[in-house]
């Protein structure tokens, strides 16, 4: 199918999200959208699934000029969305929601709940997309969520795909088996809108790439595109790809982690007894530890465990020497930890808040913010303000809510509220999850900063660019335990076999065990 | 999700600041119910990462229930809310015409004497209304009643110019104990909590003010203040009994609080049977008169009863507007109800927020037990509480659970109420048709859509969708 997309308009009061917008699909065509936080490319999909009504513009199917009144008109017409998130019914399982709509059913009208679990299987098997038909959605693991999302709009045999940031919560390897699948449907005729922020999987998949800044098309490129010329081209200056940093001076030990051991919720797919089991570190000040490991290896627990999150149920946790192992999250925040939640809209906004709220989510009961009882508002206003511009928050005004941000400004609101103040500790993972390249440097910039103002810094990432342009040393976590330790010189190569829980090498026994020895003894920086 | 599947989208309401400072609008209300392929959940809907420790049913999940109402209060625009009352009264005025034995005599005659059957049906409704209306605001009649009078002074001395005001006294004397009820329902439901008990929240304020105000002589004006505590404080420990039951064991508040009306119900008629409570030497379920100087003081002379307590209740919507908008602790309410793991993760306590605002929510309701019996009661019977706790609900979600709303909503209940006693005097509509225009009011909010589509209103769609389309990581 041949979509056009003609002069497509949207504004949000002053705000224009798409500025006369023309774009074509070509069928079977892999068609990436690249473009800066706030662009306007989630804007332009829902206007094209039926969510929003464009203010000016038609699309064209096949020679035909359509209109989508709302996602249902969109879906019959052939277009299927993936959201990326929160799009599932949690307490139903994942076959119920795949066939939520289009329910399989007996003549009575009874649901067919075999057949149901059967097509699933089916669709999942011959995708190599691996979902159980019959977990409830809510016990599995956002990665696996994702895939339930995609066999649903296969399911309903969508021939125009959008894909918006799908890859921002898969692991490499599920990565690779999505863009399978991708090449799969492309063979089969089906055109797919493919939205990313990340350069080198665009242009390892799209057929073609078309550049939005501020909602107007500024170029369409061949995947033989540049890095260089593709960042440029979507913020409109040059970007550094990998921030330059002297080495790290590290100070005394800040977070002393040892033996750290968290149950495993029963949320999780894994056979293994402790969702963080045993664990020992050290970080001091001035450092900045990466934690790398495929996502779901218990390093969400452990970042909770840290920040007083989860209940750990041996070892301990220690803040520049003083336990903090059973501290409330209220205590370790007092206490200068700065934390950045993996899952932004879960646990690190309140979306209907305003962008100043949010600002101070975790200070608002502190100077300047509050004085005694009463919130200061100038103050909070104030600081908004100052915040959004140092930050590069695009927003219309700092009492807009939240959740009407686009998703990489919405993580820039929680950066700038745990950036920007003064903290010993600083919790991240996951932090530039969505961010465009030009945002990912200046965050980058940001916690190198931190360090080297002396900040102990933890960054928890399934991005291996991310650990190599931050991390001063590399933990790999594989099944809830720490596989070893190894400075950043190391390769790829062997990073991926100690992810994928090859082998425990021997600095890891002897980095792990010098740490839970002996707490207080410096150990070599890398 | 956010509607019965195969219904339109159901969008929130435009971007409505609600009255009380800088509120966010619309909730996170899922929008593409349209879809029958997805259905969406709210914002603080995905499973938490994993639980741990008093992990509750509240946090994580927003409990169906919840989303419906959140969409009735947060959903409506002001203006959606302001037509539901319109539709309601034309309803209403249709029920009260037909109900009326000369308007259906005129209508079986009607292919005779369409003219008449329709000015009868008007005359009805528009009769009725207007003594409603006379009831609850002013009454032209006693306006000319003052000018006929000799001089200003007399008319003011022989209770004249008092009866002017007197429509608009009962009506603040009606919305009083629901201004203070529906604060108790709209403060909780803003920190994501069900306040159905606010009946023995009433019954406990009540009591012991009651309680105080016959069993202590202290002097006037300290034993009123002292009563007025007493009510705080009575119906403050029934809330806090809740709160903790929720935050200690997980139990759900609506189940508690519903339980704990029976309760309370009980114990009430028990007591007042005990010479604990009890009037001595009398074998109804009545309790003494509280002393002369635990009453209320009239504030517009002694022939209208509008009293101090119409004060306490504006006072305590100011009080909770500065809480919940310009205050820490309401700051922390709003984002426990907003989104409880982001509130944990900020370091909030929400189990502490549940305790403390089921404790001021408590609080607030046992006022309204001591505004009714220190302001016109003056003794409590076993029935006293009447429907103050059901009312308080619908007044705080006809107000959008916020401070100047519910005080609008109350005073709209209050002149119904009055206006219904005047209509019911003057003519022969029956004053249960107020019940009747208060539930149609109700059922119109709480069909926001239908309303929309029954006055063509397009504007709330384009205002508030999208609002919540940005999510994920995807924006
Ligand atoms: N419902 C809305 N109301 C007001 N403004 C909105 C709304 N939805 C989006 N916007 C604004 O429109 C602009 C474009 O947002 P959009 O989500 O399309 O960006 P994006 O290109 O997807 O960015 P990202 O890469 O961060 O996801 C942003 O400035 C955003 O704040
Ligand atoms: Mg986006």
């Amino acid at each position: 199918m041949k979509l056009e997309l003609r002069g497509i308009t949207k504004r949000f009061g002053s705000l224009t999200a798409n500025d006369h917008i023309d774009l074509t699909v070509l069928p079977g065509q892999i068609h990436a959208l690249l473009g800066e936080n706030g662009a306007g490319k989630t804007t332009l999909m829902n206007v094209l699934y039926g969510l929003l009504q464009p203010d000016e513009g038609e699309f064209i199917l096949d020679g035909q000029p359509t209109a989508f009144h709302s996602p249902k008109d969109a879906i019959n017409a052939g277009i299927g969305m993936v959201h990326q998130h929160f799009m599932l019914v949690p307490v139903f399982t994942v076959a119920e929601n795949i066939t939520l709509g289009v329910e399989r059913t007996h003549a009575l009208g009874l649901l067919d709940r075999r057949r149901t679990r059967r097509d699933v299987r089916e669709l999942s098997e011959r995708y190599g997309l691996h979902v159980d038909p019959d977990a409830l959605v809510e016990d599995i693991p956002v990665g696996v969520q994702q895939r339930v999302e995609i066999v649903k709009a296969l399911l309903r045999e969508a021939r125009v795909l959008i894909l918006d940031e799908p890859t921002a919560v898969l692991t490499p390897g599920e990565t690779e088996d999505l863009f399978r699948v991708m090449r799969e449907l492309k063979a089969g005729g089906t055109s797919i809108i493919f939205i990313s922020h990340k350069l080198r999987e665009v242009q390892a998949i799209a057929d073609t790439i078309t550049v939005l800044r501020r909602g107007k098309v500024v170029g369409e490129r061949p995947p033989t595109a540049s890095d260089s010329e593709l960042a440029l081209l979507m913020v409109g200056r040059k970007v550094e790809l990998r921030v330059t940093k002297a080495p790290a001076q590290p100070g005394d030990v800040v977070l002393d982690v040892a033996g750290l051991t968290v149950p495993t919720g029963d949320h999780l797919l894994t056979d293994h007894p402790a969702a963080v089991d045993d664990v020992s570190f050290q970080v001091r000040a001035g450092e900045i530890l990466g934690i790398a490991g495929v996502q779901g290896n218990g390093q969400t627990e452990l970042c909770e465990a840290l920040m007083g999150l989860l209940p750990s149920v041996a070892g301990s946790v220690r803040l520049s020497g003083r336990d903090i192992t059973s501290a409330t999250p209220r205590d370790r925040l007092r206490a200068g930890v700065g934390y950045i939640p993996e899952d932004r809209q879960e646990d690190g906004l309140v979306t209907d808040f305003s962008v100043a709220d949010n600002l101070i989510l975790d200070v608002y009961d502190r100077p300047p913010f509050a004085s005694g009882l009463s919130l200061n508002l100038d103050a909070i206003r104030s600081t908004a303000v100052k915040r959004v511009a140092d930050f590069d928050i695009r927003t219309t005004s700092t009492s807009t809510p939240t959740g009407t941000l686009s998703g990489g400004n919405q993580q820039k609101v929680i950066l700038a509220r745990e950036i920007g103040r003064d903290v010993k500790l600083l919790v991240a993972s996951q932090p530039t999850r969505g961010l465009d390249v030009g945002s990912i440097e200046f965050v980058h910039r940001r916690i190198v900063e931190q360090r080297d103002q002396g900040v102990a810094v933890v960054i928890v990432s399934s991005e291996l660019d991310e650990i190599y342009a931050l991390a001063d040393r590399i933990a790999v976590m594989y099944e809830g335990r720490i596989t070893g330790f190894r400075p950043p010189t190391t390769s790829a190569e062997e990073l991926g076999l100690l992810m994928a829980g090859a082998g425990t090498g021997p600095d890891a026994g002897t980095q792990a065990g010098a740490a839970s020895d002996s707490p207080g003894e410096p150990t070599e920086p890398v | 999700m956010s509607g019965p599947p195969g219904e339109g989208p159901v969008t929130p309401g435009p971007v409505t600041p609600g009255p009380d400072g800088p509120q966010s609008p619309g909730p996170g209300t899922p929008q593409d119910a349209g879809t029958p392929a997805i259905a969406t959940s709210a914002s603080g809907d995905a499973p938490p990462p994993a639980s741990g420790g008093e992990e509750t049913a509240q946090d994580g999940r927003q409990p169906f229930g919840r989303i419906i109402l959140e969409s009735i209060v947060e959903g409506n625009s002001a203006m959606v809310t302001t037509l539901a009352i319109v539709a309601a009264i034309v309803v209403g005025g249709l029920l009260i015409a037909f109900t009326d034995p000369v308007v259906l005599t005129a209508w079986s005659n009607f292919s005779a004497n369409p003219g008449n059957a329709f000015a009868q049906a008007w005359d009805s409704a528009a009769g009725s209304y207007s003594a409603m209306f006379e009831g609850a605001i002013f009454n032209p009649h006693t306006i000319a009643a003052v000018f006929q009078q000799a001089s200003l002074a007399s008319a003011l001395h022989d209770g004249y110019v008092s009866a002017v005001f007197n429509p608009l006294s009962e009506t603040a004397v009606n919305a009083t104990p629901l201004i203070l009820a529906g604060l108790a329902v709209a403060l909780a439901f803003r920190a994501g909590l069900f306040n159905i008990g606010a009946t023995s929240q009433w019954i406990g304020g009540a009591m012991l003010a009651t309680w105080l105000g016959f069993g202590v002589s202290l002097p006037p004006f300290i034993h009123c203040v002292v009563c007025v505590i007493g009510g705080f404080v009575g119906g403050a420990v029934i809330g806090w009994v809740v709160g903790v039951l929720k935050a200690r064991t997980g139990a759900h508040e609506v189940i508690v609080t519903i339980m704990l009306n029976y309760v309370m119900e009980y114990l009430l008629s028990y007591l007042l049977g005990t010479s604990a409570l009890g009037k001595p030497g009398s074998n109804d379920l009545i309790s003494p008169n509280i002393a002369g100087s635990a009453v209320l003081p009239h504030i517009a002379g002694p022939s209208l009863r509008i009293n101090a307590g119409f004060l306490v209740a504006l006072a305590a919507a100011v009080g909770v507007w500065w809480l919940l908008s310009r205050s820490t602790l309401g700051f922390e309410f709003r984002t426990v109800g907003a989104n409880p793991s982001a509130a944990r993760a900020a370091g909030m306590s929400v189990e502490r927020t549940w305790i403390l605002v089921f404790l001021i929510a408590g609080g607030l309701a046992g006022l309204s037990g001591a505004a009714v019996v220190q302001g016109t009661d003056h003794f409590l019977t076993f029935q006293s509480y009447g429907t103050y706790g059901i009312d308080a609900i619908t007044v705080a979600l006809l107000g959008r659970a916020r401070p100047l709303g519910t005080v609008l909503a109350a005073l709209l209940y209050g002149g119904l109420y009055a206006g219904g006693v005047q209509m019911q005097a003057v003519t022969q509509t029956p004053a249960s048709m107020t019940e009747v225009i208060q539930a149609l009011i109700v059922l119109f909010v709480a069909a926001p859509a239908f309303v929309r589509a029954l006055f063509r209103l397009r504007g709330a769609k384009a205002g508030g969708e999208g609002q919540t389309l940005a999510k994920g990581w995807s924006g």
